[in-house]
């Protein structure tokens, strides 16, 4: 059979990384795919060079808009690994805090693109509508519902109100039942079953080779998770599990995200009643030469930074390592072999910060055909639809 | 075996095998150690930790210092919440050593994001295209190095760099 380059990328509108996506396919069987990157390269470790260390954290807090307190937690991190250094007690709680609201709406905001994708547009709606609850929360916490700016190296930049933590907890509560109802919804679904169990496979070899991180990692069951390994903030005193998968398919990938999002309510609840008082910053006021590593667990896997100081006020040097980076490459191993209708899903399951879309062209020998990223998701759906009919559900 | 103990004994294992490829072995905390080797025995000891002691590859970052064009490759050993980071120096005039992506695919794109960015040439490397510059940057210009100029006087005008 003849073989047809299918381009997805690199712009859309809705989408905020481009990305370009070259699958190769043998009708519908996918063969190969090629990847390239760079649309947004915005040269930030560069820029980083030459602001001070307090405007960095501003800096690559710009760096996403989901996981925004990825880039600065793991930054500070960075700084802090320059000088043996303690953060405030009830900075790394607030700190935790911070960092698990927005796993939480991250989780949540993947389900619903997944569901989405898949034609599933009430999950979509449910769970984005409980989304605004923790967004509200973060409002709340540090009064904006994303780019928080919160952190500092030494500590954070405000503290949290004790009359706040009454309401946030409630918040927190009263979203639990409605994400059982969610989790039991979407897990218990035969057709969702039918349509992700062994679809886009990492084995657990493969994700080690390819150094995977995150749930994309943890459904292959790789139990490796930055904040119980290499603990930092309150993660190590703290009672709260690492959610594994077995089988690395997409359906694993969205059970481990699932389950995280209660172990991260868990961690904020723990966090906001044995929030201790005290200082929120160490208050720094000169950084010594040297080098310093900081990583965190974002939500989409290990967050790294890299930065090396000469002494004066600004980093010589600002490595950055966003977790999608590592998880792109997987890409290889779980695509080939798949069916064109499942590539749109099994793109989006390592939740890189948005997949494929804008227009895509098929060359076929009789000429072009040109379907939008749309045509794509109704590709992906019309198979949802033909599972329901065949299930019978 | 405590945990430390098992930590001391891995990284005596470490130092006792590549003994002669080792320059500098800094213990600088519980959590770090830093490595600094002769660039020829960077793919032995990267299969070492990534094979045998099942570290994890976190990536690599290069830095142009006055002296050389470094490589920092980091790797996680998460049983002892630990990251080495092996050092090399490359010669800046034609900065080159062997490439891991043979050893891993985990090192397949930092290598070329190093090549592209800093002109390092990767030995033995799978596929060294461009994975983060346009098609149009022109050859052999590396914007991370320190002696870069802007090559684009266009771009000067409308980005008003």
């Amino acid at each position: 059979m003849s073989k047809t380059i299918v381009p997805i990328g690199p712009y859309h509108p809705l989408q905020e990384e481009p990305e370009f996506f070259t699958l190769t396919v043998e009708g519908e069987e996918v063969v190969d795919i090629d990847v390239r990157l760079g649309y947004n390269h915005r040269g930030i470790e560069k820029l980083s060079e030459s602001r001070s260390f307090d405007q960095t954290v501003f800096l690559v807090e710009r760096i996403c808009g989901i996981c925004s307190t990825s880039h600065p937690y793991a930054c500070v991190r960075a700084v802090e690994d320059l000088f043996p250094m303690d953060v405030p007690e009830r900075a790394r709680y607030i700190r935790t805090i911070i960092a698990e609201g927005e796993r939480i709406h991250s989780h949540l905001l993947w389900l619903g693109l997944a569901g989405h994708f898949l034609g599933y547009n009430t999950v979509y709606m449910w769970v984005w509508k409980l989304r605004e609850e923790i967004l509200d929360c973060m409002e709340i916490l540090t009064g904006n519902r994303n780019n928080y700016a919160m952190f500092k190296p030494g500590g954070v930049r405000r503290d949290v109100r004790a009359e706040d933590i009454p309401t946030v907890l409630r918040k927190i509560d009263s979203i639990v039942p409605t994400l059982e109802m969610i989790k039991a919804a979407v897990l218990d679904d035969p057709v969702l079953q039918a349509r992700l169990k062994g679809v886009g496979i990492l084995s657990r070899q493969a994700a080690v080779e390819y150094s995977a991180v995150g749930p994309t990692a943890r459904a292959s069951g790789i139990g490796k998770d930055v904040r119980k390994d290499c603990a930092y903030g309150v993660y190590d005193r703290i009672d709260w599990n690492v959610v594994t998968g077995r089988n690395g398919d997409v359906w694993d990938k969205l059970v481990v995200r699932v389950l995280e999002l209660f172990e991260s309510i868990k961690i904020i609840r723990q966090c906001l009643e044995g929030l201790p008082s005290g200082e929120i910053d160490a208050r720094i006021a000169d950084y010594p030469a040297g080098e310093g590593i900081g990583h965190i667990e974002a939500p989409r896997g290990e967050t790294f930074h890299y930065i090396r100081s000469d002494g004066t006020n600004r980093p010589v040097r600002h490595k950055v390592r966003a977790p999608t980076y590592m998880n792109l490459p997987t890409f290889k191993e779980t695509v080939k072999g798949a069916n064109l209708a499942d590539a749109t899903i099994i793109l989006a399951a390592i939740d890189p910060c948005y997949c494929c879309t804008e227009r895509m062209a098929v060359r076929t020998p009789e000429g072009r055909k040109l379907m939008g990223g749309y045509d794509l998701v109704r590709l992906s759906r019309e198979k949802t639809e033909r599972l329901r009919k065949e299930l019978g559900a | 075996m405590s945990r430390t103990e098992e930590r001391e004994n891995v990284l005596n294992t470490l130092h006792r095998r590549f003994g002669a490829g080792i320059i500098e072995f800094a213990d600088r905390s519980p959590r770090r150690v830093y490595l600094e080797i002769k660039p020829e025995s960077v793919c032995e000891v990267a299969d070492y930790l990534f094979h045998t002691l099942e570290a994890r590859f976190n990536t690599a970052s290069a830095t142009d210092t006055p002296a050389a064009v470094e490589i920092l490759y980091h790797f996680t050993l998460e049983r002892f919440g630990l990251v080495i980071s092996l050092r090399v120096e490359l010669d800046r005039g034609a900065p080159a050593v062997d490439s891991l992506a043979c050893c891993f695919p985990a090192a397949e794109w930092i290598e070329r994001e190093i090549h592209e960015l800093f002109g390092v040439d990767f030995r033995g490397h799978p596929d060294l295209r461009r994975l983060l510059l346009p098609e149009q940057w022109p050859e052999g210009v590396h914007p991370l190095r320190r002696d870069y100029q802007e090559w684009d006087s266009e771009a000067v005008r409308t980005r008003g760099v």
